[in-house]
């Protein structure tokens, strides 16, 4: 038949993506399309070559952090669920979203989760601080070979200088959250999630 | 048991004598008997009754907003002070890189140009049905009876009309080319290529319709069309010879190759002679400078696209410096999807999906002819021609290369995004301290 989906998704599964993430049926339904389309090898997990392959993704000059933020700890392959978990830190943020249980976990998609996405992006080895070489490294990836290495050390020094608060010389996720001066936390969301009526 | 024999025979003959004269021969001198039109209006009707919806395609509905580098930064930074040295970097930059890399996770343009185009609602064909399930009972039938008329109709009668057409094809311009050079040898030889494509197109139910007839290609100019599968070179033959060029094939093709260069020149290089730009070109300027040779047929995407879009034109062709005749094609998705996806299907496999179609429908506009303008270099001249034909048949017209098909995006993007982005943390620098 050569149908794209080599697995069909379940009803169940599909419940359990929205529980979680807050995605809709069709939006679900939607991205799994894409999942599998991006899924050359057909195992239904991707690899980080799956997502090179999205020329506009591999020009981005944050890419490979963009990637690596799929991947679990240590691994190599992502499936749908975690596929999915990804994207849900970019659905818009609901104001008015009932907490149905007031115990529960906070949304994928909150504002303080949208900002820890970010962090992540910095915090390279994952050990919740963002070092100077941390952020060097990032800083670097982001302007290529066009500033050089002293002007780019100055910036690196001033941001931590201005975000550290308890003198540690790194910037943890408390001073980042407060250092972001993001008023504006729709620059983080994507807003158009493809839908079908 | 010869009984059974004797009569499979008569049966046989009586279905080639019917393909031959209902079929074959008002193709062959290019009139038409009204059956496929009949049968296409039948099928529109019962599609569209079945499934109430007007067929659209699901390309376009989604829009990205896309705003500039420059105007989304500013947007981030509105809110802190301006530090006075040492360049203007906040730590949230990373937002407007990470959004932009999500959404082209999440839908991109490029990629799905290789792969069909999805539509908004189901032709009745198993290959389409990605995401709908059982609807009714009614829907099920008709969808049974499709299959039935499809694989045990159709399709028997389409593979013996190509049969017919490839040998013809094969043992005519064989025949042809023993002739001597005379002038009748010229007009034979299209003659033979003409009536074979259109046996072939009659194997593919094709149903063409040609817009703008005057400004066909002539003699010693090139023609470039958009590429969508093999069965292009077959959709423009039908209505006028031209020389071909491409890689000379082993096998079956290889087959087909020499004989048509006995009748007429074709173009025909070897793969170690196609890395040589500079034989290519030299040979293509030959061809076109001998005013006696058939107008060349050129793909200058150099791959299969979806037929949602054009891509990127290489220049090679528009190097030449001749006429260039633009041909825009486009295929009705409803009847049958026409693209080639050569990484999923062998040729042969294509081939038997195109003929367990519906029908192959198209539309083919001739373009009036251009000609590389003064100051204007060879790609900025791709690109005119590009846009046109985008435009004439309501084509996405893309900047992105089509050979992105296998291999990887070039590294010269990422510096150009990474020096956009440079220049916005040290614009303000440029007076005061930078080493």
């Amino acid at each position: 038949m050569g149908s794209r989906a080599s697995r069909l998704l379940r009803e169940e599964e599909i419940e359990e993506i929205k529980k979680e993430t807050g995605f809709s049926h069709s939006q679900i339904t939607r991205l799994y399309s894409r999942f599998t389309s991006l899924d050359k090898g057909e195992n239904g997990t991707l690899s980080r070559e799956d997502f090179q392959r999205i020329p506009e993704l591999a020009i981005n000059p944050l890419g490979d952090r963009i990637i690596n933020a799929f991947f679990p700890e240590g691994e190599d392959q992502v499936n749908f669920r975690g596929f999915m978990r990804t994207l849900a830190h970019f659905r818009p943020i609901e104001d008015n979203e009932k907490n149905k249980n007031p115990s529960a976990t906070e949304p994928l998609n909150s504002r303080t989760n949208k900002l820890l996405f970010a962090f992540r992006l910095y915090d390279l080895d994952r050990d919740d601080k963002i070092s100077r070489d941390e952020l060097l490294q990032v800083l670097r990836m982001m302007v290529g070979v066009n500033i050089s290495d002293e002007q780019l050390g100055s910036i690196a020094d001033r941001t931590i200088q201005e975000a550290d608060t308890n003198g540690d010389s790194c910037i943890s996720f408390n001073e980042f959250i407060k250092a972001s001066f993001v008023v504006n936390i729709h620059i983080c969301t994507v807003v158009w999630f493809p839908f079908l009526s | 048991m010869d009984d059974f024999w004797a009569g499979a025979l008569w049966s046989l003959k009586i279905w080639l004598y019917l393909i031959i004269i209902l079929i074959m021969i008002p193709s062959m001198f290019g009139f038409s008997l009204g059956i496929s039109e009949i049968y296409m209006t039948i099928l529109v009707k019962t599609l569209e009754v079945l499934t109430h919806v007007i067929f659209m395609s699901l390309i376009g509905l989604i829009q990205r907003e896309n705003g500039s580098m420059e105007k989304e930064l500013e947007e981030l930074r509105r809110s802190r002070p301006k530090p006075p040295v040492g360049g203007d970097f906040t730590l949230s930059d990373c937002f407007y890189f990470t959004r932009q890399g999500i959404e082209s996770i999440v839908d991109d343009e490029v990629t799905q140009r290789f792969t069909s185009e999805e539509l908004m609602s189901w032709n009745l064909l198993t290959r389409t049905n990605n995401d709908f399930q059982y609807i009714s009972l009614k829907l099920t039938l008709v969808y049974g009876l499709g299959i039935i008329v499809r694989y045990c109709i159709l399709a028997p009668l389409r593979i013996t009309l190509t049969i017919i057409g490839v040998s013809w094809l094969v043992i005519g311009t064989s025949a042809v080319g023993l002739l001597p050079n005379w002038r009748i040898k010229f007009w034979l030889s299209e003659l033979v290529h003409v009536m074979c494509y259109r046996i072939c197109a009659r194997g593919l139910s094709a149903t063409i319709r040609y817009h703008n007839r005057e400004n066909k290609p002539q003699k010693g100019g090139i023609c470039v069309a958009n590429h969508t599968s093999p069965i292009d070179i077959v959709i423009l033959c039908t209505d006028g010879c031209y020389a071909m060029v491409g890689q000379v094939h082993g096998g079956l093709m290889g087959i087909i190759q020499r004989a048509m260069v006995r009748s007429c020149p074709h173009v025909w290089f070897e793969r170690s002679e196609m890395k040589d730009r500079h034989l290519v070109t030299k040979r293509l300027k030959d061809h076109v400078n001998d005013k006696k040779k058939l107008p060349i047929l050129i793909f200058p995407e150099g791959t299969c696209i979806n037929n949602t879009s054009v891509m990127m034109f290489k220049k090679g062709s528009f190097e030449i410096g001749t006429t260039i005749y633009p041909v825009a094609i486009k295929y009705d998705p409803k009847f049958g999807d026409a693209f080639w996806n050569s990484s999923k299907h062998s040729m042969v496999s294509y081939l038997l999906r195109m003929m367990t179609s519906w029908a192959l429908v198209c539309n083919v506009w001739y373009m009036p002819a251009m000609h590389q303008q003064e100051g204007e270099d060879a790609v900025q001249f791709a690109n005119r021609v590009k846009s046109a034909i985008a435009h004439q048949g309501g084509l996405v017209d893309l900047q992105w290369d089509g050979g992105l098909k296998r291999a990887k995006v070039k590294e010269t993007f990422k510096e150009q995004q990474q020096k956009k982005y440079s220049n916005m943390v040290v614009r303000d620098d440029s007076s005061s301290n930078s080493d």
